[in-house]
C-alpha cells in the first residue's frame, strides 16, 4: 500500500545521498521523492512516497531514525493530509491550441510558455490527477514533460518540528540557506 | 588560543584520552603528523592501512574504549574500507581520521583523491568531510560520541589538507556521552510476567552485552532464575563458559545442546543480539510458538529478522538490573532434566583431530588474563566451540564481516590496549598470509603477542563447503606451495617453533606465556578435518548436515 513519508533531516552536504543509500541498501524502494529548505535553514524536508505494507514501513522509520543527520520521521495519514505534485507538459500544439487551453483548463492547469509551434503546461494536484491530464495531452504528441516527487503535509494543526537535535552539531555559517544535497 | 588544525586534531585526541593510534603517513595527512610528532600519543606505525583499522578495532574490542586509525587520503584511505566494514558489522567503536586532498583541489580528480566519505557511508555509522577549519574541533567530538553513543560503531573525518594547515581558534571541551532511555515500567511488567510463565526459558547473550558492559547484570539475572543460557559467536565470554547455566554457542556451527535448547525453548530473552541468520537459521520457523523478548539498544534490530513478542530498546544495565529486580524463580527442573538429555559441549560430535588442539589450551588459559583473538574460517568455530572463554573481552573475533586477516593485527591492538594480558592470536594458514605483515609490527614493537597458525595448506572451510554444497568438487581450497611461518618468523626475529599435537601446542603455548616478547607457533592439521556440527544451510536450527566419508 502506498505511503507517505515525512522526514525532517539536517540541511547539510550528503544528508540526500545517505537517506537514498538506506533505501537502496536494505531493499526499499522509493516511488518519488520531493526535497526542500524548511522555515528553519538549518533543517530539510523530505517526503517520500513508496509502496510498503504496515511491517515494512516501521522498518523503513527506524532505519530513518538511525541515521545521525536525520531528527524526525512521520508517516503521513494518507487521508489527512494535504498532497501535491506538480507537472509540467510540453505538447505540440499547431492548430488544437484553442482545443488544448480549453482541456488544460478542465484540469486548471496554466500555460507557462506559448511559442508558434508548442504549449507548455503546468498542473498541479495528485498521481490520479496529474496522470489523466496526461493522457489528455498525448494524443496532442507531448514532447517532453517532467514532473516533481510528491509533498505533503498533515491537515490540522498538528506539525513535525525538532526543539533539539540529538548532537552538537558545527554552527553552519548564518548566510547558508541553499538546500544541502 | 590560535593553532593550526592539525594541532586542533592532536588536542582533541588528547582531550578524549587516545593513549595510541594506529595509522600510516602520506602526503594529505602530513600536517597531522607532524603535529603529532610533539603529543604525548603513541603513534603505531602498521604495515598496511587495515592493520591499522582492524588494529584500532581489536583496541576497542579489549578496552571498551574507542579505537583510533590514522591514513592518508586515497589509497590510505580505501585501505581501511575492509577493518571499518568489520568494526560496523560487529558495532565497535572506532575513529577513523583520514587526510584529503586539499578543498580546492576536491572534485578534480587530484593525485590520491577519492571520495572517501562517499565510499565509507554504509559501512560507518556517520562519516565526515570537514571543510571549514571552524568546525574541525566540535566535529571530532562528534565523531567520538557517535561512534560511543547507543550502539557504537565507526566513525570517519575526513580533513583536507588545508584544513590541518589553516590557523584556528581552538576552545577545550569534549562532549558527554548521550543519556540512553530507560525501560518503562509496562514493558519491564510484561517482560517480568511473561518469564514467570515460561516452563522453557533460554537466555540468548549476544555481542551488545559486552559491548554495554552488562555482563554482570546478565549474569545476576540468569543466576538468580536458573535459566539456561546459550551465547552467539559475539557474545562468548559474557557469562563464563564454567558456568553450569552455560549450555555453548548456537548457531551454524553451535553445540547440540544450546541449539536443542532454542529450539525447543518456549521463552527466549535475546540480550543484544541481532538474529544474524548464521544464529537462527531458517528464519521463518525460529520463533515458533516461542515468547520473544529481545532486548537491544538499537531500535531498529528489533522485529528486523525475528518478531519479538516484547522489544525492549533501552539502557541494558538498567533493564536487565530490573528484571532481576522485578523476576522471581520458579521451578524448571523438568526443563533441565530434558536438557541434561542432549549431549553438553564437551561431547564430541564427531572423531575429528583438530578440534583436540583446542581443548589442551583450556588448561593453559583457565583464569589467566589472557585475550583470544582468530580469524575466520574453521580455526574460528573450532575456537568458539572448544575454547572455554570465560571473561568480557576475552574473545575477539570478526562476527558479522567474517573478515579474514582480522586476527593478527586485532591482537596487535588488543595487546598495546591492555599491556599487563597477553594476547594469543588464532589463524588459520589463509587469513595469516592476508595480514601477517603485521608481525612486523608486532616484532617491532616487541609487543608479547604469541601467534598460533594452523596451517592446513588450504582454505579448510572452503574445502568444507565444497564437501557439503558442491559434492567434494574441491577447487581453489589448497595452497599450491609451502610456507614455513616459523622462518617467516624469523625474518623478522621474532622466535617460534613447529609441533604437530595437542601437548606439544599446549606446551609450546606455556612455554610463549613465560617470555616477554613474540612468538609463533605453527600447528600442523589434518586438512580432511570438518568444524562438527553443522546446521543444514538455509535449514532450521538443530537440523544437522549428516557427513558420510
Amino acid at each position: 500500500m502506498e505511503q507517505i513519508l515525512s522526514i525532517l533531516v539536517r540541511n547539510q552536504p550528503g544528508v540526500l545521498m545517505r537517506v537514498s543509500g538506506m533505501f537502496s541498501r536494505r531493499g526499499f524502494n522509493i516511488d518519488s521523492l520531493a526535497v526542500g529548505i524548511t522555515q528553519n535553514p538549518e533543517f530539510s524536508r523530505m517526503t517520500v512516497t513508496m509502496k510498503a505494507d504496515d511491517l515494512t514501513i516501521v522498518q523503513v522509520c527506524k532505519q530513518l531514525e538511525k541515521l545521525v543527520e536525520v531528527e524526525s520521521v512521520k508517516v503521513l495519514p494518507p487521508k489527512a493530509s494535504a498532497k501535491r505534485s506538480m507537472v509540467m507538459v510540453k505538447v505540440h500544439a499547431g492548430e488544437k491550441r484553442l482545443e488544448l487551453l480549453r482541456l488544460a483548463d478542465v484540469f486548471r492547469a496554466h500555460a507557462v510558455d506559448v511559442t508558434g509551434e508548442s504549449l507548455t503546461f503546468l498542473a498541479t494536484g495528485v498521481d490520479d490527477k496529474l496522470n489523466a491530464f496526461v493522457e489528455v495531452m498525448r494524443p496532442y504528441g507531448i514532447l517532453e514533460m517532467v514532473q516533481t516527487g510528491l509533498v505533503a503535509l498533515e491537515r490540522g494543526d498538528t506539525h513535525m518540528s525538532v526543539d533539539k537535535s540529538r548532537y552538537e552539531w558545527p554552527k553552519a555559517n548564518a548566510a547558508k540557506t541553499s538546500v544541502g544535497v | 588560543m590560535q593553532m593550526t588544525g592539525a594541532e586542533v586534531m592532536v588536542r582533541c585526541l588528547e582531550e578524549e584520552g587516545v593513549s595510541t593510534v594506529f595509522g600510516y603517513p602520506g602526503g594529505a595527512i602530513l600536517p597531522f603528523y607532524d603535529a603529532l610528532r610533539e603529543s604525548k600519543v603513541q603513534h603505531i606505525l602498521v604495515a598496511h592501512e587495515q592493520g591499522a583499522a582492524h588494529a584500532a578495532d581489536g583496541f576497542a574490542r579489549a578496552s571498551g574504549k574507542v579505537g583510533v586509525c590514522i591514513a592518508t587520503s586515497g589509497p590510505g584511505a580505501t585501505n581501511l574500507v575492509t577493518g571499518l566494514a568489520t568494526a560496523f558489522l560487529d558495532s565497535i567503536p572506532v575513529v577513523a581520521i583520514t587526510g584529503q586532498v586539499p578543498t580546492v583541489m576536491i572534485g578534480r580528480d587530484a593525485f590520491q583523491e577519492v571520495d572517501i566519505t562517499g565510499i565509507a557511508m554504509p559501512i560507518t555509522k556517520h562519516n565526515f568531510l570537514v571543510k571549514d577549519p571552524a568546525h574541525l574541533a566540535q566535529t571530532l567530538r562528534l565523531a567520538f560520541q557517535m561512534a560511543k553513543t547507543g550502539r557504537p560503531g565507526p566513525v570517519l573525518v575526513d580533513v583536507p589538507r588545508d584544513v590541518q594547515t589553516a590557523i584556528v581558534d581552538y576552545v577545550e571541551g569534549v562532549l558527554p556521552p548521550v543519556p540512553e532511555d530507560e525501560p518503562s515500567d509496562e514493558v519491564i511488567a510484561a517482560a517480568v510476567e511473561a518469564i514467570s510463565k515460561a516452563e522453557r526459558p533460554v537466555m540468548l547473550i549476544g555481542g551488545g552485552v559486552i559491548s554495554a558492559d552488562a555482563e554482570y547484570d546478565a549474569m545476576h539475572l540468569c543466576e538468580k532464575l536458573r535459566i539456561p543460557v546459550v551465547s552467539t559467536l559475539m557474545g562468548l565470554g559474557a557469562i563464563s563458559a564454567y558456568r553450569s547455566l552455560f549450555l555453548g554457542m548456537t548457531g551454524l556451527h553451535g553445540h547440540e545442546r544450546a541449539n536443542n535448547a532454542v529450539k525447543e525453548a518456549d521463552l527466549i530473552l535475546a540480550v543484544g543480539t541481532r538474529f544474524n541468520d548464521r544464529v537462527t537459521g531458517e528464519r521463518k520457523t525460529y520463533n515458533e510458538n516461542k515468547v520473544i523478548i529481545h532486548l537491544d539498544i538499537d531500535p531498529a534490530e528489533l522485529d528486523k529478522n525475528i518478531f519479538s513478542t516484547i522489544g525492549i530498546s533501552a539502557n541494558m544495565n538498567k533493564t536487565l538490573q530490573r528484571l532481576e529486580a522485578g523476576s522471581e524463580p520458579h521451578d524448571l527442573s523438568a526443563w533441565w532434566q530434558r536438557i541434561e538429555g542432549w549431549p553438553s559441549m564437551d561431547e564430541d560430535f564427531g572423531d575429528e583431530s583438530a578440534p583436540e588442539f583446542f581443548k589442551a589450551l583450556n588448561p593453559v588459559i583457565k583464569d589467566k588474563d589472557y585475550i583470544i583473538t582468530t580469524d575466520v574460517g574453521q580455526h574460528q568455530m573450532w575456537a568458539a566451540q572448544h575454547l572455554r572463554i570465560q571473561f568480557a573481552r576475552q574473545w575477539i573475533t570478526s562476527g558479522g564481516l567474517g573478515t579474514m586477516g582480522f586476527g593478527l593485527p586485532a591482537a596487535m591492538g588488543a595487546q598495546l590496549a591492555r599491556p599487563k594480558s597477553r594476547v594469543i592470536s588464532l589463524s588459520g594458514d589463509g587469513g595469516f598470509k592476508m595480514t601477517g605483515s603485521e608481525l612486523f609490527t608486532i616484532a617491532s614493537y616487541k609487543l608479547p603477542v604469541t601467534a598460533i597458525v594452523f596451517n592446513n595448506s588450504g582454505l579448510g572451510m572452503i574445502r568444507q563447503l565444497q564437501t557439503v554444497s558442491f559434492a567434494k568438487r574441491f577447487t581453489a581450497c589448497e595452497f599450491p606451495g609451502y610456507v614455513d611461518f616459523v622462518k617467516y618468523g624469523e625474518a623478522f626475529g621474532v622466535k617460534g617453533e613447529h609441533v604437530t599435537t595437542p601437548e606439544e601446542l599446549a606446551a609450546a603455548v606455556e612455554k610463549a606465556m613465560e617470555m616477554d616478547e613474540p612468538y609463533i607457533i605453527e600447528v600442523t592439521v589434518d586438512p580432511k578435518n570438518m568444524v562438527l556440527p553443522m546446521v543444514v544451510p538455509g535449514a532450521g536450527i538443530g537440523d544437522y548436515v549428516k557427513f558420510t566419508e
